[in-house]
C-alpha cells in the first residue's frame, strides 16, 4: 500500500467497480440486441434525460410562446396564435430599431452582433495562447493554472462588484491610471468605453473554462509528431501551426461553439455591471428576455419564450452550419 | 377599542376539536431584514401562549425566494400559508380574504386603510382584507448639513421646491468642492415621487398607463439635471434597463450633498455615516402640483392555497391589533401603519436621537402624500411602469431616445405588458 | 494515425516547446512566457485576491472612497462616563502637535471631543474639519460568523446537502455523457448524426428560460424539496457530451478493433479502453460539473423549498434584500464557498494533463 493517499486510484476504483459488476448484465445485453443496437443502449440514459429536461422544457416553451396570461400552467393559458412573434417581429426597417414595435429587442439584436464576434475571437485567442503557456512544464504551472480559473468559480454579482470597483469614478484603475499621471474616465459611464469593458469582463470570468478545455485537448496530440518536427528542424511557429493548431481541430470545434452559445447567452455578469447601460448600449438578448418575462410581475413568459425561441433557432442554423463546414474540411 | 381585535380564537379552537382537528401548524415566509422574521418573533411566541396547540413556523428565506420561487410556488399550490411580502398588488390572485376570521372586520378595515386597497390589486374598491400592511416606507431626501454649514448656505425650507433644492445644492457644492449636488437611487419609485410632484398622473381610474405633460415636466427638468452635472451620470444614465441601483456610498463619503432615497435606509446611516458629518431628513421638496414622496410597505399576506387557512386567518387578524403591531414596527425602526398607531405616534426605545428625529420627518410626510401616489402604489401594472420609466429614462440621458419618444415607448410597453397578462 | 505502441509512448506532459529544452538558456519564449502568466497574474489573480481581502471588511470599509486594500475600522475607546464606546479621532492642535481625542457629538462645524486618557480635563470645542479618523487594521470576522450563524446551527446539514448533490450528480453525468459521447464518436449508425445535433440544440436555450418549464416537470414528478429534483434536471449536460465526443475522436480506431479481435464486449472496450484514455477531458467534464452543481442557484431555490433540504448556497444568501445586496456578507460567502471549490480544481487539475500513458491500458 503507498503511504500517501492515491486519490486517482480511489477515483479508478469507483468507476472499474461499478463498470465491472455491469459487465455480464451488458454482455448479456449486447447478445440480446447485436452489436449494431449497441450505440443506442450507450445512448439510452442520456437521451432520457435530454428529452424529459431539455426537449420537454423546449416544448412547453413553443406552446408559451403561442399563448398568453401570465398563468403558468399550460392549460391555463388562452392561445393567441402568433401575436408574441408579431410584436417582436414588427418593423419598418429591421436595420433601425426605433421603427421597431419592440424597440429594445433590436437593440439587443444589434449589440450582439457586434459583442459576439469581437468577444469570441478575444476569449479563443486568450484562452488558447494561456493553454499553450499553461502547457509548458515549469516551475509553477499548478498555481497559474489556478490563477486563470479562480474567476470562473465566482459567482456572477461578485464578478461584476469587483469590477465595478475597479472601473467606478473613484476606483482602482483611475487609481492607478492617477499614480502614474495618466487622466482617468468614468469608464461606465460612456457607451464605447462600457461596451469595451462589458467585453473584457466577460472574457476575464469565463476564460479559464475555455483553457482548461484546451489544455485537455492538448494532451491528445501524439509527441511522436513533435519528435518528427524536431527532426526536421522545424521553427515553433511552423510546429504550432502545421501541427498543434490541425490535431487540435475537434477541441477547437467544441471552444469555438460552446463560445459563441455562451457570448450569444451572456446575461449575469452585465446585468449587474452595467445592467444594460448606459441606455441600452450593452444590453443583450438574453437580458431582454429577462426583463420581459422574468424580472417583475406581470410576467410575461410568453413574449420571453417566444424571443428566446427566436434566438434558439437562430444559434441552431449556426451551428448546423458550423459542423456541416467541419464535416466537410474533415472529409477533405 | 381593543375588543374589536379579539378573534374568535377561543370558540374556533373548541370546534376544531369537536371535529378532531385540534389546533394546527402554519408557515410563514419572512426574510432575515428589518420587517422579517426576527420582528414577528415576539408576536408568535405570544399568539402561541394565548393559543395553546397552534404552531406557526417562521421560515428564513432569502429575497429572490419570495421575488422569484413563491409567485410560481403558490400557483403550483406548495407554497407557504403566508409570506412578508413587497409587492402588494402582485400576487392578489393568491391572497386570502381575512374578513371571516376578523371580530370586527369593518374596524380591521376602517384601521389599515389606504394601505389595504393595495393588496386588492385589480379591485381597490372590494372589501376584501388581503393581509395586514406591517410597515410604511417613505421616499425621501437626506442631506449633509455639516456641508450645508460649511458653504454657509441656508438649508431650504419645508414647503421649498425640487428647483430651490437644486439651487441650493449646487451653490453648497461648488463652496465646499463636493463633486456633485443631488443624486437619486436609480429606482422608478423614486422617480414616480418626483413625477407626481409635478403633476403626473401614472395611472387612470381604469388601471391605465398615463403619459401626459406632469411626467414630461419630470423627465425634461431630471435630465437637465444630468446635463448641466447638478447628478452624476453614474445612477441614471451608465446603468441601463430596470436594474435597481443605489449609490448611497457617495452620500456616506460626502460626495453629494442631496441623496434622494427612503426610510429604509436610517440604520444603515446611523451605522455608517456616524459621527464622519451631520445628516438630516429633509421635507420632501415640492413641485408645481404637489410635495408628494411614494408611499412603499410591506405587508403580511395569507394565501388562499393554505390547508389551514383557519389558524391562518386567527394569526394575522391577532397580529393586526394595535400592540402586536408595534412590537413589529419598533422591533424593525419602520413606520407603523394602523391608523391607531400613526395617530399616537410611535416612540421607538432603543432608537438613537437622530433616528426617532429622521422617524419623526418621515412620519410627518404622510399626510402629505398626494392620492395619486397612493393610486399608483396600489397599481398592479405598477412595476411595469417603473421598468419602462428607468430604462427609457436611461435611453433619454445617453441620447438614444429624446422625451417624446421616450413618452410614447413608455406608454406602449406598459400596455404590451397588460394585453400579455390579460391574454 | 498513430499505432498503439506509439500511443502508450506518450509522455505524461506534452508542449509544443519542449524541443527547445536543451539549450540551457533562457530564450524569447520562456521570456513570452513568463511575460504573459506574469500579467495574467496581474490582471486574473490580483482581483480574487481583493474578494477575499474584502471579505474581512467592515460594510462601511466597503462603501468608503478611495477603496482601501486591506481591512480598516474606525477605532473607538471606552471612556469614562459615557455608555457607548466612542470614536477616535487625530486632531492637529493649534500648536502644531496632533492629539488623539475622542468624539462626543458634532454640531455643525464644532465638535465635541474629550481626551480619553484623562477625561477629567473636560470638554474640548474643536473645529469639525481638523478631524482625522484613527483606522487600523481590522479583520471583520463576523461578517462570517453572522453568516454562520444566520444559518441556525444546521450548517452541517446544509453542507451535507450540496455535497450530496454535488458528487451524485457529477458521477451520473460523468457516467452518461461519457456513456453518449462514446456512442456518437466510435460508432456509425443511422440516427447518430439526428442524436448528436437533437443533444446539441439543446445548448441553444438560455438556462434562465427553460427554469419553469423545468419546474413544472420536477413538480409533476412530485421531487419537489427532494434534492433528486436537482439532480435529475442537470445530469444531461449537452456541454459534455460534446467535449467528450469530440474528445474521443482523437482516439484511434484501431484500438477498439484489436480489442474487438480479442472477443471484448462493447461495455469492455468502452470502460478498459476508451474512458482510462478519457482521462484528462473526463477531468475537465467533473471539474464543470462539481463548479455548476456547487454553486447552483436559480434551480435549488425554486425546487428545495424547505429548509431541511436547503444547499449552502440557498443557505447563505439571506443578505440580499429589496433595496440590494450587502456585500460584506456576499463576499464572505463567496470565500468560504469558493475555498473548497479551488482546493478541488488544485487537485484535479493534475488530471487535465495527465499523458495517456500513465493511467495506461492494462
Amino acid at each position: 500500500m503507498p503511504a500517501r493517499l492515491d486519490v486517482a486510484e480511489i477515483g479508478h476504483q469507483i468507476i472499474t467497480l461499478p463498470a465491472r459488476a455491469m459487465e455480464p448484465l451488458m454482455a448479456g445485453l449486447q447478445r440480446l440486441v447485436g452489436i449494431k443496437r449497441m450505440p443506442w443502449v450507450f445512448l439510452l440514459p442520456n437521451l432520457v434525460a435530454v428529452l424529459l429536461f431539455c426537449l420537454l422544457p423546449v416544448f412547453i416553451n413553443i406552446v408559451f410562446s403561442l399563448t398568453g396570461s401570465d398563468r403558468l400552467y399550460p392549460a391555463e393559458r388562452p392561445f393567441v396564435g402568433t401575436a408574441n412573434y408579431d410584436i417582436l417581429l414588427a418593423c419598418q426597417n429591421y436595420l433601425d430599431p426605433a421603427s421597431c414595435k419592440a424597440d429594445l429587442f433590436w437593440r439587443a439584436v444589434q449589440n450582439s452582433m457586434i459583442f459576439v464576434p469581437i468577444q469570441v475571437v478575444g476569449m479563443v485567442t486568450v484562452s488558447t495562447i494561456a493553454a499553450l503557456c499553461l502547457n509548458r512544464s515549469l516551475p509553477g504551472r499548478g498555481f497559474f493554472r489556478g490563477v486563470f480559473f479562480f474567476p470562473v468559480m465566482l459567482s456572477p454579482v461578485v464578478v461584476a462588484y469587483t469590477w465595478q470597483w475597479i472601473l467606478q469614478r473613484n476606483g482602482a484603475l483611475n487609481g492607478i491610471l492617477s499614480w502614474a499621471g495618466l487622466p482617468g474616465s468614468n469608464w461606465l459611464a460612456d457607451p464605447q468605453s462600457a461596451f469595451f469593458w462589458a467585453i473584457f469582463v466577460t472574457i476575464w470570468a469565463h476564460m479559464g473554462f475555455y483553457t482548461v478545455i484546451i489544455l485537455a485537448g492538448l494532451q491528445a496530440i501524439p509527441k511522436d509528431v513533435y519528435e518528427a518536427a524536431k527532426m526536421d528542424s522545424a521553427s515553433n511557429w511552423r510546429t504550432f501551426t502545421a501541427i498543434t493548431l490541425p490535431l487540435l481541430k475537434p477541441i477547437m470545434l467544441v471552444v469555438f461553439v460552446l463560445c459563441i452559445i455562451r457570448s450569444v447567452q451572456t446575461f449575469d455578469e452585465l446585468y449587474v455591471l452595467t445592467g444594460g447601460g448606459p441606455g441600452s448600449a450593452t444590453m443583450l438578448i438574453v437580458q431582454y428576455i429577462y426583463e420581459v418575462g422574468f424580472a417583475v410581475q406581470p410576467r410575461n413568459f410568453g413574449l420571453a419564450a417566444s424571443a428566446s425561441l427566436l434566438l434558439g433557432l437562430v444559434l441552431i442554423l449556426f451551428t448546423a452550419v458550423q459542423m456541416l463546414l467541419s464535416r466537410k474540411s474533415n472529409n477533405g | 377599542m381593543k375588543q374589536i381585535w379579539r378573534t374568535t380564537g377561543g370558540a374556533v379552537v373548541l370546534a376544531a376539536g369537536a371535529t378532531g382537528a385540534f389546533g394546527g401548524e402554519i408557515t410563514v415566509y419572512c426574510q432575515d431584514i428589518a420587517v422579517g422574521c426576527a420582528a414577528l418573533g415576539p408576536v408568535v411566541e405570544s399568539f402561541e401562549a394565548a393559543n395553546p396547540g397552534d404552531k406557526v413556523i417562521l421560515e428564513t428565506v432569502n429575497y429572490q425566494t419570495i421575488l422569484e420561487s413563491l409567485p410560481i410556488q403558490l400557483e403550483s399550490g406548495s407554497g407557504p400559508d403566508a409570506a412578508i411580502i413587497t409587492d402588494m398588488s402582485g400576487l392578489t390572485r393568491y391572497y386570502l380574504d381575512l374578513s371571516p376570521y376578523a371580530e370586527d372586520a369593518a374596524a380591521l378595515r376602517a384601521d389599515y386603510e389606504p394601505l389595504l386597497a393595495w393588496l386588492r390589486g385589480k379591485d381597490p374598491d372590494s372589501a376584501a382584507i388581503n393581509g395586514i400592511p406591517l410597515s410604511m416606507t417613505v421616499n425621501g431626501a437626506y442631506v449633509n448639513a455639516t456641508l450645508f454649514e460649511q458653504a454657509e448656505v441656508d438649508m431650504p425650507a419645508e414647503g421649498a421646491s425640487w428647483e430651490d433644492w437644486a439651487a441650493a445644492t449646487r451653490k453648497v457644492a461648488d463652496a465646499t468642492g463636493v463633486p456633485f449636488p443631488m443624486e437619486f437611487d436609480r429606482s422608478g419609485h423614486r422617480f414616480a415621487s418626483l413625477a407626481i410632484s409635478y403633476g403626473a398622473q401614472l395611472v387612470d381610474a381604469d388601471g391605465r398607463p398615463v403619459v401626459d405633460e406632469g411626467l414630461k415636466a419630470a423627465i425634461e427638468q431630471f435630465v437637465q439635471w444630468h446635463e448641466d452635472g447638478t447628478m452624476p451620470m453614474d445612477l441614471w444614465g451608465a446603468v441601463g434597463g430596470s436594474a435597481h441601483r443605489e449609490l448611497f456610498s457617495d452620500f456616506v463619503n460626502a460626495e453629494t450633498v442631496f441623496y434622494f432615497g427612503g426610510s429604509w435606509t436610517i440604520g444603515q446611516m446611523d451605522a455608517e455615516v456616524d459621527d464622519l458629518f451631520d445628516w438630516r431628513v429633509v421635507p420632501t421638496p415640492c413641485g408645481p402640483s404637489s410635495c408628494t414622496a411614494m408611499p412603499g410597505g410591506s405587508a403580511l399576506a395569507g394565501f388562499n392555497t393554505s390547508d389551514n387557512p383557519e389558524l391562518t386567518g386567527r394569526f394575522l387578524t391577532y397580529l393586526a391589533q394595535p400592540e402586536q403591531i408595534a412590537k413589529i414596527d419598533i422591533h424593525a425602526k419602520e413606520l407603523p401603519t394602523s391608523q391607531t398607531l400613526i395617530q399616537q405616534g410611535l416612540d421607538y426605545p432603543d432608537a438613537s436621537e437622530k433616528t426617532q428625529e429622521a422617524l419623526d420627518v418621515f412620519l410627518a410626510q404622510v399626510p402629505k402624500m398626494a392620492d395619486t401616489a397612493y393610486r399608483f402604489q396600489g397599481w398592479s401594472y405598477q412595476r411595469a411602469m417603473m421598468n419602462a420609466m428607468t430604462t427609457r429614462i436611461s435611453q433619454v440621458l445617453n441620447d438614444e431616445l429624446d422625451v417624446e419618444d421616450a413618452l410614447m415607448r413608455i406608454k406602449q410597453d406598459v400596455e404590451t405588458a397588460i394585453q400579455a397578462a390579460e391574454g | 494515425m498513430a499505432d498503439i505502441a506509439k500511443l502508450e509512448s506518450r509522455p505524461s506532459i506534452l508542449h509544443i516547446f519542449k524541443l527547445r529544452r536543451g539549450r540551457n538558456r533562457f530564450d524569447l519564449a520562456d521570456w513570452l512566457t513568463y511575460g504573459f502568466l506574469l500579467l495574467g497574474f496581474v490582471i486574473f489573480f490580483l482581483p480574487v485576491v481583493w474578494v477575499v481581502l474584502s471579505s474581512f471588511k467592515t460594510s462601511a470599509n466597503l462603501q468608503e472612497f478611495p477603496p482601501t486594500i486591506l481591512p480598516y475600522a474606525t477605532q473607538t475607546a471606552e471612556v469614562q462616563g459615557f455608555d457607548t464606546p466612542l470614536t477616535l479621532f487625530d486632531v492637529v492642535m493649534e500648536d502644531g502637535t496632533t492629539e488623539r481625542v475622542a468624539l462626543i457629538r458634532r454640531v455643525g462645524k464644532i465638535a465635541q471631543m474629550i481626551d480619553p486618557e484623562d477625561p477629567s480635563a473636560g470638554r474640548l470645542q474643536i473645529a469639525a474639519d481638523a478631524l482625522a479618523p484613527v483606522k487600523s487594521l481590522h479583520f471583520a470576522v463576523e461578517n462570517y460568523t453572522n453568516l454562520l450563524s444566520g444559518s441556525e446551527n444546521q450548517i452541517g446539514r446544509y453542507v451535507y446537502n450540496s455535497l450530496f448533490i454535488t458528487i451524485v450528480a457529477t458521477v451520473i453525468t460523468v457516467i452518461i455523457n461519457s456513456m453518449a459521447a462514446f456512442a456518437l464518436s466510435k460508432y456509425r449508425f443511422r440516427g447518430s448524426g439526428i442524436a448528436l445535433f437533437g443533444i446539441l440544440s439543446m445548448l441553444m436555450i438560455p438556462a434562465s428560460v427553460i427554469l419553469v418549464p423545468i419546474y413544472l416537470i420536477v413538480a409533476e414528478m412530485g421531487l419537489i424539496a427532494n434534492p433528486w429534483g436537482v439532480i435529475l434536471p442537470t445530469v444531461a449536460t449537452p456541454t459534455g457530451v460534446f467535449l467528450l465526443r469530440q474528445y474521443m475522436l482523437t482516439i484511434p480506431d484501431e484500438l477498439l478493433e484489436a480489442a474487438r479481435m480479442d472477443h471484448a464486449s462493447e461495455w469492455r472496450i468502452f470502460w478498459r479502453i476508451i474512458l482510462p484514455l478519457s482521462t484528462p477531458a473526463l477531468a475537465v467534464v467533473a471539474i464543470f460539473s462539481i463548479l455548476s452543481r456547487w454553486n447552483d442557484f436559480l434551480l435549488p431555490l425554486l425546487i428545495l423549498n424547505k429548509r431541511e433540504a436547503y444547499t449552502l448556497q440557498l443557505a447563505l444568501t439571506s443578505f440580499q434584500t429589496q433595496y440590494g445586496i450587502r456585500y460584506d456578507m456576499l463576499l464572505a460567502m463567496t470565500t468560504i464557498t469558493a475555498l473548497p471549490l479551488a482546493l478541488v480544481f488544485i487537485f484535479l487539475q493534475r488530471y487535465i494533463t495527465t499523458g495517456i500513458a500513465s493511467t495506461g491500458i492494462k
